[in-house]
């Protein structure tokens, strides 16, 4: 998708007829992948991700491996069918920062150091890309996570906020991603109020992100509920 | 009916002194879950009975295990965990054994299954087993499936309830190892099985040995 003339903001109402303040229809579903110890599916209107955590398991090669903690490897992968131009598939530039931050957001939370010597696997798989994926993906992947039953300290919630025309928005689909005058991703521990991923791109003067940083955390509060439901449902006995 | 079932990062109750039992973890005095499961909580602990998750080896647990490898002066086991086991010679052979001239594998070749405990867990995680105990045995024939090892707590039951039902009813040699593996013999292991998976499925409904006995009925 490239940039395009068009208004993005009309009367107040978005390009799909939202409030600024409004989040997409949001779907979650665990347990999906059913050879994955932990899996889920987190859609946040057209942007779907499949998310799958394997472990804790042995790491080979045997040089990895970490005498006093496990480690965490993620994988952010689009398929080559997720975007309007076909996709090369692979790992390029973006996936491989995309998967180095959605670990970055995940480690604090994951108690690592109860794992000497193994690794716990978490694959983030693009299926239908329309904006904030990586936000996405980190929804998905703590989901995945809790249900591998690793020992975690809490989910992680993540959405992502950005500003158009002067307007600040939450949750910016594709059209509005590329063509935002800012965009932030961020992603916290919901219990402990903490941030565990914060990237910007654009412009913002102080006193906008700062706004934005209160909306994004009204906004993880009321993902991190749809989590919690995504989550006892599935264990949840007729 | 329904257990309580608690996520990670959720919020059970005020610490006032009492022990962490698994599953949970301590801040500012509060105590919260770490893993998804079943809360459980006295008056003198705290714990929560995980859903999911792997095998980590505590000393004293009895374990099944594969042979996976033979070497020198002992054996490396396959315990169902992240982590593999080694049983050293002495461990497993009470007769004198010259390694220089003999083949370890006449004790116990790759791929036996035995019944073994764990003697010994280092901070980092290596592991030791040993057969010097009166359980502890090699197991002939049968075959073995694996299960949540959580749950291998309600396969037993209250006292062996559980276990000694599906005995029973089957007329099936069963052993469990805390590793979530368990290993049966006998003429109707298709039903044991059935029996086995059922309660993995369903452990957190209440009521479960009532549902395995209606569904064991049929036989005698």
């Amino acid at each position: 998708m490239s940039k395009t003339n068009i208004q993005l903001i009309v009367d107040g109402k978005r390009i799909d007829g939202r409030s600024p303040g409004e989040l997409r229809p949001i779907n979650m579903k665990v347990g999906i992948v059913e050879r994955a110890d932990g899996s889920a599916q987190v859609s946040f209107g057209n942007t779907t991700i499949i998310a799958s955590a394997y472990g804790p398991r042995t790491l080979y090669p045997k040089f990895l491996q970490e005498s006093d903690t496990g480690i965490l490897r993620c994988r952010y992968m689009m398929a080559p069918f997720s975007v309007d131009e076909r996709k090369s598939p692979g790992p390029d530039r973006r996936s491989i920062e995309i998967s180095k931050v959605i670990r970055l957001a995940l480690e604090p939370v994951i108690f690592l150091e109860e794992f000497p010597r193994v690794v716990v696997d978490v694959f983030v798989e693009v299926i239908q890309a329309d904006g904030s994926t990586r936000v996405t993906g980190i929804n998905a992947a703590s989901l995945a996570l809790a249900m591998a039953g690793v020992p975690m300290k809490d989910l992680v919630t993540s959405c992502s906020v950005g500003k158009i025309n002067g307007t600040l928005i939450v949750d910016l689909n594709g059209k509005e991603d590329n063509n935002s005058e800012a965009d932030v991703a961020f992603a916290m521990i919901p219990s402990k109020n903490k941030i565990t991923l914060l990237q910007m791109d654009g412009l913002l003067t102080k006193e906008e992100l700062h706004k934005l940083l209160q909306m994004a955390r009204e906004n993880c509060m009321k993902i991190y509920e749809l989590q919690k439901r995504a989550l006892k449902e599935k264990y949840r006995s007729d | 009916m329904d257990r309580k079932v608690v996520l990670p990062g959720e919020f059970l109750e005020e610490k006032k002194g009492r022990k962490l039992g698994k599953g949970v973890y301590e801040e500012g005095g509060k105590v919260f879950a770490k893993v998804l499961g079943i809360p459980r909580i006295s008056e003198n602990q705290i714990s929560v009975i995980s859903l999911a998750g792997v095998y980590l080896p505590k000393v004293g647990d009895r374990v099944i295990g594969i042979i996976s490898n033979v070497e020198i002066s002992g054996w490396i086991v396959d315990i169902n965990s992240p982590y593999n086991s080694f049983l050293p010679l002495s461990e497993a052979v009470s007769e004198f054994v010259d390694i220089y001239r003999t083949d370890l594998s006449r004790y116990y070749d790759v791929g036996d299954v035995i019944f073994c405990r764990i003697s010994k867990v280092t901070k980092n995680k290596l592991v030791q087993v040993s057969m010097r105990d009166m359980l502890s045995r090699k197991l002939y024939g049968g075959i073995i499936i694996k299960i949540t090892p959580s749950k291998i707590p309600r396969v037993i039951g209250k006292g062996g309830s559980m276990i000694q039902l599906i005995k029973q009813k089957t007329g099936c040699n069963v052993y469990t190892g805390q590793n979530g593996v368990i290993w049966i013999r006998g003429e109707n292991k298709a039903k044991a099985i059935e029996a086995i998976l059922t309660i993995e499925k369903e452990s957190h409904i209440i009521g479960l040995t009532d549902k395995i006995s209606k569904l064991l009925g049929g036989e005698k």
